[in-house]
């Protein structure tokens, strides 16, 4: 088996075994490696339009919305610093991911990313679509209750919006805050996902920012879906934690205002 | 087809575009590199990651370099000094930092990574060969394998690894003597 062709067969010595021996070890490089290397690239229509979306052989490394193809590349390979060719054929659970909003299953390619930046955005990949947190609910759930800011930060840094869906992180008085596609987008996407945002600004406005049943004693983050079920006959407000929790009632299990307690 | 047919419209295909180029650059020379480093490391998946991390670091470098200095790049022993000085790193930091309870991965054993074609097509022969060059010294066995496996030339293997070419002839001379020691004739009184 010869991998590649002699430059030299005169002088390789083709008599002696031991040289002809070590001949034969070169083999062929196995199928596949390039994309070791390199990522693709691909356009996926979303929700919020055309993406441009890069790939490896790790999974969904880089997505971004409001560029063309040249400016995409581009600020792949200044991020990166890997080569990015195109040609990849988007996985269905990706497709499936941008049009719904539900990105399980969606296998993403996270290296490069500081330890601190991964866990804010795998705390945020766990937002169910419809439903918002705040910045200081991440920055508790990861152990770092005084990183509200850097959180922020992170969630800015974020290579893979919509899959990981940092849309849904707030500010803890209501207001939408900042967003890689900007603050426009964001609010088209918690819209269409149909976050009842106007709800939620008019109680932070009101100084509410928790609210509970007195049936079940459950203690909700306003748009929890749990607590936009609540009857306005059992409906309380409240300021903080402390105070729903003073008045006897306990967190609730799918939005974990008491995030502090980390699983 | 010769070296030289091989590097030109490669090197013109890096200086037109980057990323097309690199293409070319990594078709034109994954098997010479993935050879050699299969062959340095010992073990199939150690080759791929030696390999693509090789590339990469091409790949990094190329974006740096000016049109002038693509133009005048010779690929092959300069893919070949990024490799040598990779596994050269990774060599020494695994010697420091060894791996647990290495029983089943002796470097003669048959790497789970590698396709059941490939290992029916090596020969015991081949295997024993293969699990030898691990006894070379680290010079000897980065000139024997470039030498011997990759095919490059003395001249390119001397500018590969920065030394005279000289040097790179008796490393080779003394890898093959020690060589042909540790495997004594078993198929040819002259190996």
């Amino acid at each position: 088996m010869s991998a590649f062709e002699p430059t030299d067969p005169q002088a390789s010595g083709r008599h002696d075994p031991l040289v002809a021996g070590l001949a034969a070890l070169a083999t062929d490089a196995p199928a596949g490696l390039l994309d070791r290397v390199a990522a693709r690239w691909v356009r996926v229509d979303a929700s919020i339009g055309g993406v441009y979306v890069a790939m490896t052989d790790q999974g969904i490394a880089y997505l971004r919305t409001g560029q063309d193809e040249e400016q995409f590349v581009a600020s792949y390979r200044s991020r990166f610093a890997r080569p990015l060719l195109p040609g990849g054929s988007p996985p269905s659970a990706l497709e499936r991911a941008l049009r719904t909003g539900r990105a399980a299953g969606v296998r993403l390619d996270l290296r490069g990313l500081r330890p601190f930046e991964e866990a804010v955005l795998r705390a945020a990949a766990a937002i169910p679509r419809g439903e918002m947190r705040p910045y200081a609910w991440i920055a508790e759930r990861i152990g770092r209750p005084k990183a509200v800011r850097a959180v922020g930060t992170a969630l800015g840094h974020n290579p893979v919006p919509l899959l990981i869906p940092c849309h849904r992180v707030i500010r803890s008085d209501g207001r939408i805050g900042q967003y890689v596609f900007g603050e426009r987008a964001k609010e088209r996407l918690l819209r269409m996902e149909e976050v009842n945002l106007d709800e939620v600004n008019t109680l932070a406005a009101k100084n509410v920012h928790f609210v509970g049943s007195d049936t079940t004693g459950v203690v909700c983050f306003p748009s929890c879906r749990d607590a936009r079920r609540i009857t306005p006959a059992h409906w309380h407000g409240f300021r903080t934690l402390a105070q729903a929790e003073s008045a006897g009632y306990r967190s609730c299990r799918h939005c974990r205002p008491g995030a502090a307690v980390v699983p | 087809m010769t070296e030289t047919d091989i590097r030109l419209p490669i090197v013109a295909a890096l200086t037109e575009d980057l990323d097309t180029g690199f293409v070319a650059l990594f078709d034109g020379y994954r098997n010479v590199v993935f050879s050699a480093a299969l062959r340095l490391c010992g073990r199939w998946a150690d080759a791929e990651d030696l390999t693509a991390e090789a590339f990469l670091r091409a790949y990094r470098a190329l974006a740096g370099y000016e049109p002038q200095r693509i133009a005048t790049l010779q690929p092959r022993p300069w893919l070949m000094t990024i490799l040598a000085n990779l596994w050269r790193n990774t060599a020494r930091s695994a010697a420091r930092h060894p791996p647990p309870a290495p029983l089943e991965q002796a470097p003669e054993a048959v790497d789970p990574a590698e396709p059941t074609e490939q290992v029916a097509e090596r020969s015991e022969t081949g295997r024993e060969l293969a699990a030898l060059l691990g006894e070379l010294t680290e010079d000897q066995r980065l000139a024997v394998v470039l030498r011997h496996v990759a095919d490059l030339p003395i001249a390119e293997i001397a500018t590969a690894l920065g030394v005279p070419e000289g040097t790179v002839k008796s490393h080779i001379s003394r890898g093959l003597k020690r060589l042909r020691l540790l495997y004594p004739g078993r198929h040819d009184e002259r190996l």
